[in-house]
């Protein structure tokens, strides 16, 4: 074996047929680096709210603002993600759910419910907003 | 088991039982991050319910609200757990693709430095807004 200790190697990426469920993986990690970006965000809202009332305000313009307002839903998205695919994660660290079949529907919810959550947190607020 | 795997193996019987593997860690690093994500699970339902409830807000609502010991810890713990989170992940991604070691080593010394000063910020914040502005 190429690592010379005798154990073996996993195959790469490549030799596998590809199924949906690694892009389920992928875009765990992909949410998780951009919501650890959007911690900035957070950091800077929080920063000017201890700043003074002037500050706060330009940090509100931010986040309402047409870019702002982007970068929040694609967080939202992203964090809903992040959360439900993170559930499904400890669920097999607590060792359930590795049969396909099993990990294909958690897969599905998790979509469904990153998506469903994204829009009502939207709804609602748009609606309070 | 463990007579099985050690005839196969390099490490010293005692080192076996220890399971702390070349850098003396073992586990610790993947079980922090699964002790912050489960932390994470309701701080984060509580903060996107904050949020929503304060999208509006003015300054001094917004103030209020921090003002409020439960929502002031609540949202100092969102802070420090996101952030503990997010450097244990963004550590995990950097040794994943970077392989030149000085690269990876940097890189994941700047992650960890800037993570815990934005952690320290916005606590500090959270803490200020509290305290009274």
């Amino acid at each position: 074996m190429a690592n010379g200790s005798g154990r073996p190697l996993s195959p790469h990426m490549q030799v596998y047929k590809f199924e949906w469920t690694m892009a389920l993986s992928i875009t765990h990690r992909i949410t998780g680096v951009g919501l650890a970006v959007g911690t900035l965000l957070l950091t800077w809202w929080l920063v000017a709210a201890a700043t003074g009332p002037d500050a706060f305000a330009r940090a509100q313009k931010f986040i309402g603002s047409g870019l702002g307002l982007l970068l929040m839903f694609g967080w939202t998205w992203a964090l809903f993600y992040h959360l439900a695919n993170g559930i499904r994660h400890l669920v097999w660290d607590a060792g359930y759910s590795f049969e396909l079949k099993e990990a294909e529907l958690g897969g599905k919810i998790v979509v469904g419910a990153s998506l469903g959550l994204t829009i009502l947190a939207w709804i609602i607020g748009l609606a309070v907003w | 088991m463990a007579a099985n795997l050690s005839k196969k193996s390099l490490r010293s019987p005692l080192a076996e039982a220890r399971g702390l593997g070349s850098a003396k860690h073992g586990t610790e690093h993947w079980w922090h991050q699964r002790v912050t994500a489960i932390a994470l699970v309701p701080l984060t339902i509580w903060f996107v319910f904050g949020v929503i409830r304060h999208l509006g807000a003015d300054y001094a609502a917004f103030v209020a609200w921090m003002k409020s010991p439960f929502s002031a810890v609540m949202m100092a713990l969102t802070a420090a757990v996101t952030f503990h989170h997010a450097q244990a992940g963004l550590q995990v991604v950097i040794e994943d693709y970077v392989h030149n070691e000085l690269a990876k080593l940097l890189s994941i010394l700047a992650v960890k430095f800037v993570c815990y000063a934005l952690a320290a910020a916005c606590v500090f914040s959270v803490l200020k807004i509290s305290f009274g502005v």
